[in-house]
């Protein structure tokens, strides 16, 4: 799916305090702020005053984190300190050899891979990966890759079967990068092999969607034995703006679309697209990216260890059974 | 059966070329004077700047596997001259002038040994033996290598540094590529990991063989790989090439291989990941745990 609209939302809808929801968390907190230095210059005793705000603060937290919309995930998902598949990798592997390249034409750095130590077990990692500032979003094209970045990801998730490493990966796309060279080279092809060769593999495949599950761009890596989504992060067949320009003609429809599109890991879920939902901390991940860290390390144990004892084809047959399934069908008349 | 008799098992010797002290040298990138001692103990890379100068086939050996356990094999193989190929002069004058230059019979020195523990078999190729080409010998001594280790369940490194397949051995050079290739097929069918090992210069039919197909291929920083030299490129489009063609970080860039790593690292990162891809699957042991001989290892008729 072709990525509309908007390239880079989180810079129109967040500011300096944080989003336009979470503005009444920022109003209690600036109150509590100016309480404190008052009580300071002046020598008050507000602490009962302080103390009363703070437990409102508290309470309007997790009012508000619990009645967010879709879009306002969408928002957190595209959260500019969200961390990206290399901080994880930093924070969760012991050691990482990070390889490169698809032996055919480039290294896309919008996928990166390699080998990692995870809870003394071996696992090939690979993930999307977006940059933080101008010059790194350019290098990784957003997080979108080109038809060399799912060939890499391949590749080595068939070294990674050959010698019985158990895979993870990240997913945290837009989607796929819609370009000419990418359209001359088969971004087509490319996804569409790694969809076959993945459901063919015969060590685990985990998969976390840890930011946004961009459509086929998030599926070319994307075919595990368990999906996991993060509490806040989506996952959808077109971005919220490319589906609100195509059926309501216009873009700032995007809320609407969001809604309609039931791309929350709770509906995930239901559908069956996704196995688990890994908790965030309040607000979402870029506020804690430690207590993430241990939330997303003890998910990813407990998936890994499920396929602890089974044979390849039961890897295999898993995975296969798991797809299998997915879709709604009723006989017609 | 054979006219070079069994492959021979032989402690590698190690000549340490007695270095007068208070020999210093230009450095050929930087201009910097260097001490030769310093640069010998440096792996052969300019203190200064890093430049990497060709590390001798016994000195990478020395540099990769640990003291003492590098067992030499079919170290007296040499091709023989079924051409009668004469060019300035006859190819046989030519190996044994090469000899004598660097002490070394082949192009490679092939053998077993161990990298930080574990039991690797090694094939290291010197550019300074007829510009490391491939011929009979070397295509034989790396197959043979190979088909050890697919018996004996070793996984494989192979240093590359050549110009390719040697003229001199015309056609049965080229089919060298082949017959390497066919051997790492079945190391592959082994599951058997094999670290391609690229360093300055590695060309030609070298590149378009086993030196490609590494499960892994770490290149050294700034070394020259290709297929077509870049002088025989210019001379075809008629054109300058662009700096840093055909160098290892060109080629990162262009997907071609997985890492570069500096000389003084690449021990630990075979290492680790020979160390990643071994023994993760209990049933590989079986009938695989180095009981094997070399009983079943032929020399190719090619050299009989
Ligand atoms: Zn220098």
């Amino acid at each position: 799916m072709r990525r509309k609209g908007k390239r880079n939302p989180e810079s129109k809808t967040k500011t300096l305090i944080g989003f336009e929801f979470e503005k009444p968390i920022s109003e209690l907190e600036l109150k509590i702020t100016e309480l404190r230095d008052l009580s300071a210059r002046e020598r008050l005793d507000l602490s009962s005053e302080i103390a009363s705000l703070e437990e409102k603060l508290d309470q309007k937290r997790k009012e508000i984190y619990a009645h967010l919309t879709p879009w306002q995930r969408i928002q957190i998902a595209r959260h500019i300190d969200r961390p990206y598949t290399l901080d994880y990798i930093n924070m969760l592997m012991d050691d990482f050899k990070e390889l490169h390249g698809d032996r055919r034409f480039a290294d896309d750095p919008a996928i990166v891979a390699g080998l990692g130590l995870f809870e003394g077990r071996k696992v090939m990692v690979i993930g999307h990966q977006k940059g933080r500032n101008v010059k790194e979003r350019t290098f990784r094209r957003f997080g979108m890759p080109n038809p060399e970045g799912y060939r890499k990801a391949i590749r080595l998730m068939k070294l990674a079967e050959r010698f019985g490493v158990p895979i993870i990966t990240f997913v945290d796309t837009p989607g796929a990068f819609p370009g000419v060279g990418a359209e001359e080279r088969g971004q087509a092809e490319a996804i569409a092999s790694n969809l076959e060769e993945m459901s063919l593999l015969k060590v685990p495949v985990i998969v976390v969607v840890i930011g946004e599950g961009g459509s086929g761009g998030a599926l070319g890596i994307g075919v595990g034995n368990r999906v996991l989504i993060l509490e806040y992060a989506y996952y959808s067949v077109i971005s919220p703006e490319g589906c609100a320009a195509i059926l309501w003609k216009d873009g700032a429809e995007a809320p609407r679309a969001a809604n309609a599109l039931k791309l929350t890991g709770k509906d995930l879920v239901k559908f069956g697209v996704v196995d688990d939902i890994v908790p965030e901390p309040l607000g979402g991940a870029h506020n804690d990216y430690e207590l993430m860290c241990k939330n997303l390390r003890d998910a990813l144990k407990k998936a890994l260890n499920r396929f602890e004892g089974m044979s390849e084809d039961e890897i295999a047959d898993d995975r296969y059974n798991r797809f299998r399934k997915l879709g709604v069908v009723v006989n017609g008349v | 059966m054979s006219f070079f008799g069994k492959p021979k098992y032989s402690k590698i010797l190690i000549k340490k070329k007695d270095i007068p002290p208070g020999l210093w040298e230009k450095c050929k990138s930087c201009k910097e004077i260097i001490h030769k001692k310093q640069l010998e103990e440096n792996l052969m890379a300019c203190p200064k700047c890093n430049f990497l100068y060709p590390l001798p086939s016994a000195k990478r050996i020395e540099s990769l596997i640990d003291e003492g356990t590098f067992v030499e094999m079919f170290a007296d193989l040499i091709s023989a001259d079924p051409l009668k190929f004469v060019d300035s002069k006859p190819y046989n004058v030519r190996q044994e002038q090469s000899l004598k230059k660097t002490g070394l019979k082949e192009a490679v020195i092939t053998g077993w040994g161990k990298i930080s523990g574990l039991d690797i078999g090694l094939a290291v190729m010197d550019f300074a033996y007829m510009g490391g080409s491939m011929g009979s010998a070397v295509g034989e001594k790396i197959t043979l290598l190979i088909e050890f280790a697919v018996e004996r369940g070793l996984p494989v490194a192979i240093v590359s540094a050549s110009g390719g397949a040697r003229m001199q051995e015309s056609t049965l050079s080229l089919m060298q590529m082949a017959k390497t290739s066919a051997a790492l097929g079945k190391l592959r069918r082994k599951n058997l990991p094999f670290i391609s090992i690229l360093t300055n210069p590695t060309t030609g039919g070298t590149t378009a063989s086993f030196a490609s197909l590494g499960d892994v291929i770490i290149a050294e920083p700034k070394a020259l790989i290709g297929f077509a030299g870049p002088r025989v490129i210019e001379q075809t489009i008629k054109q300058e090439l662009p700096e840093g063609f055909q160098r290892s970080e060109f080629l990162l860039e262009h997907g071609l291989i997985d890492m570069i790593v500096e000389r003084k690292d690449l021990k630990d990162t075979v290492h680790f990941i020979f160390d990643f891809f071994m023994n993760n699957k209990k049933k590989l042991k079986k009938g695989n745990n180095g009981k094997g001989t070399l009983k079943n290892l032929k020399l190719a008729k090619s050299i009989i």
